[in-house]
């Protein structure tokens, strides 16, 4: 979860300062925030339940790509702002059915970290939603555009429900929820769903990130490994 | 050593001259954040809640708690962050309530939108965006005196 957060928000920062609109550079780096803050709470219970002496900014700034457990899904690059807003769409109603499903986690730290993150991801949703129907069935570039971000990033779907041993909660269980939302939300969209049910694996379990993820951290961690002890 | 225990409800009077960083209007008990005070000993420990998990506001929240108790003399403080359960805009007072509309910020409500123009007082409102100027604020617009204005969002 931590990881997942942590690398869908750094790529969410990256728009800082470049979204097409005022509003919309806001919405992204309040968003990047918020699921930055997730990280700190999901990452900072990892470290202390592995009991090792490492905290969040440890784990963020101190891993390699492989040690990664986050989804395909998030480290794939923003491209343009249509792919950035169906990427969140994506994930944001994945997000928000495992948090929910995590409120009832018989583990009280990690019910109260979902317990928190489910309002905000609430909001994420809706707007992500919003978003998508907007562009969607908007003119016939905005269309285009959307059609083509869902055909793309559809691959990366299916790791969102793939049972793994390290899961918290049965992620499989979370796809009827996710599926009626993505009908519904697409459907309002005019667009359409990929038939294709093919999936890339390999973020969640470590075994195979994209070429992407490493990039990315080398950007996000240059400095607290170049100067580790650097102070701000 | 010999120590005294400041009464709590002047502990809580304390703190509620303690203004929220980013809308000074309105202080950190106002807001609702300051869950607990409790006396262990002669440390005295305070447990904050944060509004949003990566509002920025919070590491400057809990510095000056510190430092206003620490100028009122309490040379022990402990502060403790409690996620659960999570803050809610339920928790805002009603003091503060007043507080944010008379500074320009609709205050929140559970019907998900503001009451009214902050300015104006007019009920034609629209939402430009779900996201504003801090975390906890959303984008509102009057369609009457057509200024933009900040709404305190429900969570």
């Amino acid at each position: 979860m931590g990881d997942s957060t942590l690398v869908l928000g750094q790529r969410l920062s990256a728009w800082c300062g470049h979204a097409p609109a005022l509003e919309e550079d806001i919405a992204l780096a309040n968003i990047a925030l918020d699921l930055i803050g997730q990280t700190q709470l999901w990452l900072g219970l990892a470290g202390q339940r592995e009991g090792k002496d490492r905290d969040a900014d440890t784990l963020a700034f101190h891993r390699d790509a492989w040690d990664f457990r986050n989804l395909l899904l998030v480290e794939q690059p923003n491209r343009d702002f249509g792919v950035t807003m169906m990427r969140q769409f994506l994930f944001d109603t994945w997000h928000l059915e495992a948090l929910r499903a995590l409120t009832h986690h018989t583990d009280a730290d990690i019910s109260a970290i979902a317990q928190k993150a489910v309002k905000e991801v609430t909001y994420h949703r809706e707007r992500s939603t919003d978003t998508v129907i907007a562009l969607g069935d908007g003119t016939e570039e905005s269309h285009a555009r959307m059609q083509s971000a869902l055909d793309r990033l559809w691959p990366y779907v299916g790791e969102m429900f793939e049972a793994d041993a390290d899961d918290l909660t049965d992620m499989a269980a979370l796809r009827p929820a996710f599926d009626a939302h993505l009908a519904a939300t697409l459907s309002a969209a005019t667009l359409t769903q990929p038939s294709s049910d093919f999936a890339h694996l390999g973020g969640k379990t470590g075994v195979r990130h994209t070429e992407h993820l490493g990039h990315m951290l080398a950007t996000m961690q240059v400095l607290p490994r170049s100067y580790p002890d650097a102070k701000w | 050593m010999v120590t005294t225990q400041v009464p709590l409800d002047d502990i809580w009077r304390w703190l509620s001259d303690v203004p929220d960083p980013e809308i000074p209007v309105i202080s950190v008990v106002d807001l609702g954040i300051v869950r607990d005070v409790q006396w262990d000993g002669d440390t005295l420990r305070v447990t904050v809640t944060p509004t949003y998990s990566g509002c920025p506001a919070t590491a400057v929240i809990d510095m000056e708690i510190e430092a206003a108790l620490r100028a009122k003399g309490i040379e022990h403080v402990t502060l403790k962050r409690q996620i659960a359960p999570p803050w809610t805009t339920d928790w805002l007072s009603d003091a503060g309530r007043a507080k944010l509309e008379a500074y320009g910020i609709a205050p929140p409500r559970p019907a998900g939108g503001p009451a009214r123009c902050p300015r104006c007082h007019a009920t034609t409102v629209e939402r430009i965006s779900q996201f504003g100027s801090t975390p906890c604020k959303a984008q509102w617009r009057c369609k009457d005196c057509l200024e933009p204005f900040d709404y305190f969002k429900c969570i």
